[in-house]
Order: C-alpha cells, then structure tokens, then sequence
C-alpha cells in the first residue's frame, strides 16, 4: 500500500519538478489539462489486477522502478546510426530519448496544405492552434497511462493535413531510445488531424539503440474528416530490457478510412492499445498487426472498436508468435451501439506456440446492442503444424529450417499484405533475423 | 542386382498399438514391388516408418537401405540419401510458395551429393521440363504447397517431387486412388520414366488398374502388419477378382 501511495508521490513529484519547463506552460486550458491529468493518475495510480483491461499485464515493474520523467537530453547521435531504420523518400521527425532533434530530420519540400512539426515547438510558439485539439477523444479515465502522457504533454509531433491534401511520400515519426534513457521516462505526444478528403500514410518507428531499462508512454491521437484516409503503420523494435507503453485513440467523420498495422517486437514488457471511434456513417477501418515475444517478453495488444453510426465497417486480423518463456495477451472489443445498423464488424487473432513455456490469452469481446449488424470472430492458440514439418522434412529440410519456414508463414501472411514496400522489406528482413536458420529462409519466402 | 532395401522382422507400434507383427521384405536395384492389402492392414504404416515419421515406434527388427542402417537417419537424411515418400495424403502447407519447396528440395539432396546448388535460372529450366512430364501449369509453381489443389493437383505434384529429385528408392502411397484415367496415365508415366536399374520402386495400391500401367516385379499382400503372400503380377489380377478374404490371415477391416 504504502509502495503505491509513493509511486503517486513519485510522479507527483516529478509532475511539480518539471510542470514550470514544458512548453506552452503559460497557456492555461493547458496547464489546467496537465494538473487534471495528474490528479487523475494520482487518484488512480497504475492500473492493477483488479481492473480488467489489465488482467494479464502486470505494471508493478514498471510502478517499482519510479522512473525520471525528464529525459536523457543531448545525446549524441549520428545519421549513420539510425540508417537502416530511416524510410527511403520520407519526411521525417526524428526524436532521440523522446526529444525532437531537428538536425537528424527531414521536412523539406514539404507541400502546401502539410503542417508536420514538433509539438512542442508549436505548444512554445503558439499553443492556441492545439486547443480543443489536444486530448479531443481520449478517455483518461479508461485509460491511466494516457492521463500520465497528459500531464506530461509537450514534446512529440503536430501533423495537420488541410482539406482535399493528398500527400504521397510517407511521413515518418522514428524514435530512437538510446543506452543513456536508462531509468528515464518519455511521454511523446502524435497529434494528427486529417482533414476531409486528405490522405496520408504515417509510419512510427521505435528502435532501441544500446539497452536500457526505459518507458516509453506514448499516446497517437488521430482525427479523420469526412472521407480522409491514413494508413498508419507502428513498429515497435525496443531493446528487451525497455517498458513500452503506446496507445493510439482516432475518431473517424464520415466515409473515413482508417488502415492499422501494428507490429511488436521489442522491450521487455509492452502494451498496444487501440481505440477507434466510427462516430458517423461508412466510415470504416482495418486493424492488422503481428506481435513476437521470445525469452521473457510480454507482449499485449489491446483494441476497441465502438460502432456508433450506420454503415461503418471494421475488421481486425492479429497474428502472435510466441516462443520460449514469451507470452501474447490479446483483446478485442467491439461495441456497436443501438444506431448502429448494418455494422460488418469481423475479427481474427491466431497465436503460434514454439515452446512449451510460451503463453498466449486472447480474448473477442463483443457487445452488440442492435439486431442488424454482421460480426464474425475468430481466436486460435496452436502450435505449428506436426504433419507440415513432417512434410518438409521428408523433402530433405532440416528440422529448425523447416519449423523456422512454417513460422515464417504464419507471419507472412500480416507482412505480405504490408502496403508500403520499405516497411514491408524490412520487418521481412527483421522477423527472418529472429528466427533459427533465417539466412537459410530467405531464399526460400 | 545389389540391395536396395532390406526389412526384416519389422515390428512398429503406433500410440502404443502394435500395427506392424514382423514384416520381411527384400527389394533390389531395378525392382518394382507393389504392396496391397485391406484397410487399416498397416500399409502407410509401413511407408511411415520408411520415412522416419515421428510417432512410428520400432520395437523390433531392422531396416536397412544401400547398407546403411535406415532407422538411425532423421526423415531429412533419409529424403538426401534417396528415399522419397510420396504421401497418401499430401499436406497443404499455407505460405510457402512450391518453387521454394521444390528448389530448397533439390539442392538440400544436390548437396548431399557434393553436386553445386542449382541458382534460380537453371532450376527454373529443370522444373519446366519435369512440369511438362506431369502436365502440370506452371502456375502451380507459385501458389503455396498444395493449398487449394484438387485431390489429382496434389498427387501430381508428389509425383513432380519425385521426378526432381530423382530418388533411388520411391514409395508412394496410394497415389493412384482417386484419379481419373487420365491423370492415373501421368503419374504412371512420371514413375515409369525414372524406372531405372539404379532405382527401386514400392507401390501401395488397392487398384490393379496402376499395375496395368506401371507393371510390377513382385506383389505383395499385407493384411494385419504382416506380409502374408507374395507373387507376381498374376497376384494382383486374383485379389482384385477374389477380394483378399482367400488369403489366410488376411482379415478386412471395416
Ligand atoms: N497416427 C495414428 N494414430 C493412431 N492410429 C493410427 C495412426 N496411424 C495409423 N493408425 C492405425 O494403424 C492401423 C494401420 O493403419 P494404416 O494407415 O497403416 O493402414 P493402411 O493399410 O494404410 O490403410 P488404408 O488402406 O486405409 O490406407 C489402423 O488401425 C490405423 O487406425
Ligand atoms: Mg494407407
């Protein structure tokens, strides 16, 4: 008890130490939402067993190790080290340790009717343009670590796409964590406001340089207009020894199209939630992802979907792949509210044991409070197929090159239908990397 | 002619069941034997075992291939070393693409051989040829292995396996069941063109209708894990007019 009360002091504190330094402190719908969100975590702490959204994820180690939210400032870093993560012909933002650093990202040649800057540069500059955007849909109360991010609002990044903007190159958010982050604690911020008829692709990246005991709380929120698209990709490459908390909150307008893939690979312990809101007619969105947990990784990704208009439509496809002491928790809420009708909500999770120590919950949650609506879905934990590694070795495959083949299958099917062709090579060249004879396996996929 | 496969007192039991009682059988370079016999006697059993399937237990006697002590190899050594099963039921494997398989197929045995992996072009010529032996589309190439193939698809392409990979010994396991004449003509085909004197060949059938096709050395009869008569060609045109019930100790199972 008394270990919980000091957490709260602890964040209390660092919420005193730091409030008077984050940008925009002088504007005060601000400062009253960040004293909000702090109230609000205080009163009710890290979430625990009993709450139900956290059966499966303990945060005790995260709780337990009262990290400094203040950042690991000025590292040093090159170009040259973030190469291989950086997208060919993107405009980036890059953060280091959850600082924005300018000289290492790209926003040149940026077309008209594109804000993308750093959210702090604007909460310093002219905080007003993000009032009554910040925290527009997000619910603290059902979800605390947004309200921690709250109160710790300022730095990450400002995407606003005017009206009928068609950008084609994709926008990419890298954040970069380095050795020097151990014990530290980053909150970024993605705000995106899409306007009607925009369409726009966002990658974030998070890759963990070096390994340190970091957390990374990061929340993405996302507003559609009417008939806006944004595919949004997430790749979550942490060191093992990171805690990586993100969630992402959009609201969908009209005809909107929202296409989610959401990939987890990194940090020790890591949370993905997604919140979507198809608050009016045809809109429609597509949640896909693929989470990996080797060694002791815990890996939990967490959707909700509310159906709140006519004619929307949702569907999710999540693969896990889930080896030595590695668990995956998986949950998928689907709300269709009454005015709901012709809802086509469809979900898939299927979850692949390698070990006999590897653990996987998965959960469909729906909720359906009106009769004309089509909802399917599906949940599957299984182990690779005895009879297919049978097969392949009867062809003269090795045993690990055959199990790392039908591995890499099952994944294949997620990073196959991956859209941007960079993203899709790299995490094929990841996920091969991770797996027993992956060099030997490539020629083969 | 030197000794391609020799089993002797071959006993297996699978989840604890005895399935195969003492099998005794002598293959030689050149020969083709078919094995027949009713339901359940044991007759993919038997083929299993041959390809080291997990699961199979030998409790007794001995399996010897090319004098090399088979029973000791993982099912990978034994494809590499020439022993091809073509299953009864083949596997759809969702995912990977049939070139790949194919390709990883032929140089995992070419080098076994100390032969140079085949690169892409060379081994696209090679599958080409051998398609066309099949008479299989070259669109089977690129979809994963056997997934949505048609019960035929799936046989030929066993027999495509087999006609790269040019095993010394083949044992398919009913592939003829199922086929229509013409698609049982190309898998005949494909076998009678690797017939070779280097080559043995072992054809669970319940059909005499392939032996009139593929004509074998020798028949056999296996009912309840034992091979219970043995013959020529002659046998297998009596069992298919007399049934099996004639044959001592051969009991048909429902
Ligand atoms: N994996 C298994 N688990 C349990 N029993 C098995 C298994 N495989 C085979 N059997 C049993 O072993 C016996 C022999 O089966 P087998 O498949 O070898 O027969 P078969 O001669 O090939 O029959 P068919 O002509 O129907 O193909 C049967 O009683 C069968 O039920
Ligand atoms: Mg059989």
């Amino acid at each position: 008890m008394n270990a919980v009360l000091q957490t709260h002091h602890h964040y209390a504190a660092e919420f005193e130490r730091n409030v008077a330094e984050l940008p925009g402190a002088g504007a005060d719908w601000l400062a009253e939402l960040r004293r909000g969100a702090i109230d609000r975590f205080a009163a009710h702490g890290f979430p625990g067993p009993r709450d139900e959204n956290w059966k499966y994820t303990r945060t005790a180690p995260i709780e337990r190790r009262n990290f400094t939210c203040r950042s690991a400032a000025g590292e040093p870093l090159g170009v040259d080290q973030i190469q291989d993560v950086l997208l060919p012909n993107a405009y980036q933002l890059v953060f280091v340790n959850g600082v924005y650093r300018a000289e290492l990202s790209n926003v040149s040649d940026m077309p008209a009717g594109v804000t993308l800057s750093s959210l702090a540069a604007v909460l310093q500059a002219s905080p007003a343009t993000l009032e009554g955007l910040l925290n527009r849909h997000v619910d603290q109360d059902r979800h605390p670590f947004a309200a921690l991010n709250t109160a710790f609002v300022g730095e990450g990044a400002f995407i606003a796409l005017a009206a009928n903007t068609m950008l084609e190159r994709p926008i990419q958010l890298l954040f970069v964590t380095t050795a020097a982050q151990d014990g530290h604690a980053a909150h970024p911020r993605v705000v995106v406001s899409a306007g009607d008829n925009s369409e726009a692709t966002l990658v974030e990246t998070h890759v963990g340089l070096g390994e340190a005991v970091s957390f990374t709380n990061l929340l993405t929120e996302v507003t559609l207009g009417r008939n806006a698209g944004l595919e949004y990709y997430r790749l979550q490459e942490e060191s093992v020894k990171a805690f990586h908390i993100s969630a992402v909150h959009v609201s969908q307008e009209a005809d909107s199209r929202f296409v989610s893939t959401a990939i987890s690979l990194g940090a020790v312990l890591s949370r993905h939630d997604i919140d979507v809101r198809l608050a009016v007619r045809g809109a429609q969105c597509s949640l896909n992802g693929l989470y990996m947990a080797a060694g002791r990784q815990h890996v939990d990704t967490h959707t909700r979907i509310d159906h709140m208009a006519p004619h929307c439509s949702s569907s999710e496809f999540y693969k896990g792949v889930l080896d030595g002491h590695g668990r995956g928790v998986f949950n998928g809420k689907v709300m269709v509210h009454p005015h709901a009708i012709k809802t086509d909500a469809r979900q898939q999770n299927q979850n692949l044991l390698l070990s006999l120590d590897a653990e996987a919950d998965t959960k469909p949650e729906l909720e359906i409070y009106n009769d004309d609506v089509k909802c399917a879905h599906g949940a599957t934990v299984g182990q690779l197929d005895a009879d297919a590694v049978f097969y392949l070795r009867s062809r003269g495959l090795d045993e690990t090159a055959s199990r790392g083949l039908l591995t890499y299958a099952f994944a294949a099917e997620i990073i196959n239908a991956i859209k941007l062709d960079a993203v899709r090579e790299h995490l094929r060249a990841v996920v091969l990397a991770r797996l027993p004879e992956g060099e030997h396996i490539k020629e083969l996929v | 002619m030197s000794d391609m496969l020799s089993i002797k007192n071959l006993h297996a039991n699978v989840d604890g069941k005895p399935i195969l009682k003492g099998i005794n059988l002598e293959i030689k370079a050149g020969e083709v034997h078919a094995i027949m016999g009713p339901n359940g006697s044991g007759k993919s059993t038997l083929a299993n075992v041959l390809a080291g399937r997990e699961g199979y237990d030998v409790t007794d006697g001995t399996v010897t291939f090319q004098g090399k002590n088979l029973l000791e190899m993982e099912p990978e050594e034994r494809a590499r070393a020439g022993v091809f099963l073509a299953f009864q039921y083949p596997v759809e494997i969702p995912g990977v693409s049939n070139v790949y398989l194919l390709k990883a197929a032929v140089n995992a045995a070419r080098k076994h051989r100390g032969l140079p992996e085949l690169d892409a072009m060379d081994f696209l010529t090679l599958v080409r040829e051998k398609m066309q032996l099949v008479k299989m589309d070259e669109q089977f190439l690129y979809r994963a292995v056997n997934e949505g193939f048609s019960g035929g698809e799936k046989k030929r392409n066993e027999i495509l396996q087999m006609a790269l990979l040019e095993p010394a010994l083949g044992v398919l396991d009913e592939t003829d069941s199922g086929l229509d004449i013409d698609a049982l003509k190309i898998v005949s085909d494909g076998v009678n063109a690797l017939r070779g004197k280097d080559r043995a060949f072992v054809l669970v059938t319940h059909y005499q209708r392939l032996l009139n096709y593929v004509v074998p050395d020798y028949v056999h009869v296996l009912a309840n894990g034992q091979i219970v008569k043995s013959g020529d060609r002659g046998l297998a045109l009596e069992l298919e007019k007399k049934g099996y019930g004639w044959i001592e100790g051969a009991t048909a199972r429902a």
